[in-house]
């Protein structure tokens, strides 16, 4: 892979590190409300499935999706208005954290409901189908939506008509508190999708090459008109489920510790430098760039104005009939 | 004077109104399609798809395994990306298996993301009991529905009603829960020939009166214009309001007759504890009360799960006659 790439993947993973770690910062400071889910730990998951698809392709996936959004790129400005509840956020503000939308990027949402977007993957792969465009569905979930009547119904589905879509689930190992192994039967995700005859992959989702490589083949596939596959990506949130779960109720700080070691911008980081090709004035380059990206991210959600009163009940309905 | 003549209405079947509406609207855009379980092969198991596989195709008539929530979540994920699908859940009573994907994602995407993205979904189903099917398959929870923000409910009683607001549930780019009776299926009316639609959001009165005005959506309909028939021998002319559309619901309609006649009442299938019946008789209190001469009275289901047995069944739903009795205590006769 070439180096401009990988510089790239290093940037995006550090951008949505940095932007993650002012978020717990703005939460503190209760600029922003409800719940956060941080997507520390995970970067590489995001990036490497992103930079797979094309323009033209949907994203759809759950409430963990600041990464997503931003490795899609959705502006950081108008993500963190969106976390501040103003008016210029990416869903104006009605969504929040856990609803992000960019439709002119074909971001088609962050839902909130474990396993609920995947019948909707379904159905924007029907929708590329029955048009003839060619898109291919990216459905991001967790290893908590795979016990769900949802992804059941979504993957026999999906495989019956031979839609187009890449389920990507990203086994961070914890559905909130549970660990994967007490609540599922079958702990390797990938297996999951046999009995439907789609075909599965597990990667190591720490490292953003391997993420990559792994979405591009499914998407490849998917595109040429085969079965959906289904990518399981191993992965580990370093904070709470949200900024509320006091994480050292569940787990054990030598986990922690141990996935710490395999951190994805660490891994890239050393890789690059042991090649010689992120030399210490191009790193703290970077570093001072993406910081400032944040602060001015910062900066235009804070400027930004509040909701009016008259938009309480505006975007309820279409009025085109 | 014109020698023009409009075509005479044909007398026609609510099913077959509904399979006209689709027919209409799938020759009209191709981005319409239907899916759901039994609808292509099999014409429907109240056969309103019948011959549509046959003119259409297997794209657009599509067949599904029994899976209410991708049923509807794909027809949720198909209209954000462009077509405009009719899903076909057999009954109202399984639409609560799809109930996250009605409620968490239908109803909140339009809002949720800050009005970028709409769901232009209709939700065909058959709501009401009736035919002794017990008591899973004899629920209604249309008022349920119109509960919820972002979702609209049409409930059309005559063959003519349903076929104009079918299509215009189609067009509309909202999702719309469209709720049809197993019991009016077969029954006949007038349909006009050439194109139109029925908006949704208008009440239509159905029989004028001056005395008591009696409220009511689908099958009851009919029993309330039976019951006004049999008022009518005894002297009270009952006005009739067919609701048509519960959200939005055109309680204008509804105030302006009751201003009118002072007494009123509303008339449903479903449980009477939170039903719709109870949201119509709180807006008359609200709106109209200084013009009532007495309290609204509410007819609807008994407070408990359908019974199998006729008899039972029978007692558990409203009838003519309760809504006489009604009437006449309203009235003091």
């Amino acid at each position: 892979m070439g180096e401009e790439r990988l510089l790239e993947f290093l940037r995006r993973m550090l951008l949505i590190r940095r932007f993650e770690e002012k978020a717990a910062e703005m939460y503190a400071l209760g600029k922003i409300g409800g719940f956060l889910h941080l997507y520390i730990g995970e970067e590489a998951v995001a990036v490497g499935a992103m930079a797979a698809l094309e323009p033209r392709d949907y994203v759809i996936t759950h409430y963990r999706e600041h990464g997503h959004a931003l490795a899609r790129g959705l502006e950081p400005g108008k993500i963190m208005a969106e976390l501040f509840g103003k008016a210029t956020g990416v869903s104006r503000g009605k969504g929040g954290s856990m609803h992000l939308f960019d439709a002119r990027r074909n971001f088609m949402g962050g839902y909130a409901i474990v396993g609920g977007s995947l019948p909707l993957s379904v159905g924007l792969a029907l929708a590329s189908d029955y048009l003839g465009e060619g898109r291919v569905v990216l459905s991001v979930f967790g290893d908590g939506a795979v016990n769900q009547g949802e992804f059941h119904e979504s993957l026999n589905l999906a495989a019956l008509w031979h839609l187009p879509v890449v389920f990507l689930c990203e086994n961070n190992l914890y559905a909130l508190s549970t660990p994967i192994e007490r609540a599922s039967a079958v702990t390797e995700v990938f297996r999951r999708g046999e009995c439907y005859g789609i075909r599965g992959r597990q990667v190591d989702g720490m490292d953003v090459q391997a993420v990559y490589e792994a979405v591009e083949e499914a998407v490849a596939r998917v595109r040429g008109g085969s079965k959906p596959v289904l990518v399981e990506a191993l992965t580990y949130r370093y904070r709470g489920h949200s900024m509320a779960d006091p994480v050292q109720f569940y787990r054990k700080r030598q986990e922690e510790e141990k996935w710490k070691q395999w951190d994805p911008l660490l891994r890239l980081r050393q890789r690059l430098e042991s090649q010689g090709r992120l030399p210490p004035e191009l790193r703290s380059q970077m570093e001072r760039e993406v910081e400032a990206e944040v602060e001015a991210a910062v900066a235009f959600a804070e400027e930004s104005p509040p909701l009016p009163a008259e938009e309480l009940c505006h975007d309820v309905y279409s009025d085109k009939t | 004077m014109s020698t023009q003549t409009k075509p005479s209405p044909v007398e026609t079947t609510y099913r077959e109104a509904l399979n006209q509406a689709l027919r209409e609207e799938m020759r009209r855009d191709e981005r319409v399609f239907l899916l759901g379980e039994d609808i292509g092969v099999y014409g429907g198991v109240y056969a309103v798809t019948r011959g549509l596989l046959e003119e259409f195709g297997e794209r657009r008539v599509r067949d599904t395994p029994i899976a209410e929530s991708v049923i509807v979540g794909a027809g949720i994920g198909s209209a954000m990306g462009g077509l405009r699908p009719v899903a076909e859940l057999q009954t109202i009573n399984f639409s609560l298996l799809a109930m996250d994907q009605i409620v968490n994602h239908a109803a909140k995407i339009r809002y949720m993301s800050g009005g970028q993205i709409c769901v232009p979904l209709t939700i065909r189903t058959v709501s009401g009991g009736g035919n002794q099917l017990a008591a899973q398959h004899s629920q209604s929870f249309e008022g349920w529905y119109a509960s919820v923000p972002g979702l609209k409910v049409a409930a059309p009683f005559t063959p003519h009603d349903a076929k104009g607001l079918l299509k215009a549930s189609i067009r509309d780019d909202n999702p719309v829960i469209f709720i049809e009776h197993s019991l009016l299926y077969s029954t006949r009316g007038p349909v006009p020939p050439e194109e139109y639609l029925v908006p949704l959001g208008q009440a239509e009165v159905r029989r004028r009166g001056k005395n008591v005005t009696l409220v009511s959506y689908s099958r009851m309909v009919g029993l309330c214009l039976a019951a006004a028939e049999k008022l009518a021998t005894e002297g009270i002319e009952a006005e009739v309001i067919d609701l048509r559309t519960l959200r939005p619901l055109d309680i204008e309609t509804v105030i302006a007759s009751v201003q009118r006649t002072k007494h009123a009442v509303v008339v449903e299938e479903g449980w009477r504890t939170g039903g719709f019946g109870a949201e119509v008789a709180s807006q008359i209190a609200e709106r109209a009360f200084d013009y009532l001469d007495a309290p609204v009275a509410r007819l609807a289901g008994a407070d408990c799960p359908m019974p199998y047995a006729k008899n039972l069944e029978l007692m558990a739903l409203p009838s003519e006659e309760d809504i006489v009795a009604a009437a006449q205590g309203l009235l003091g006769r």
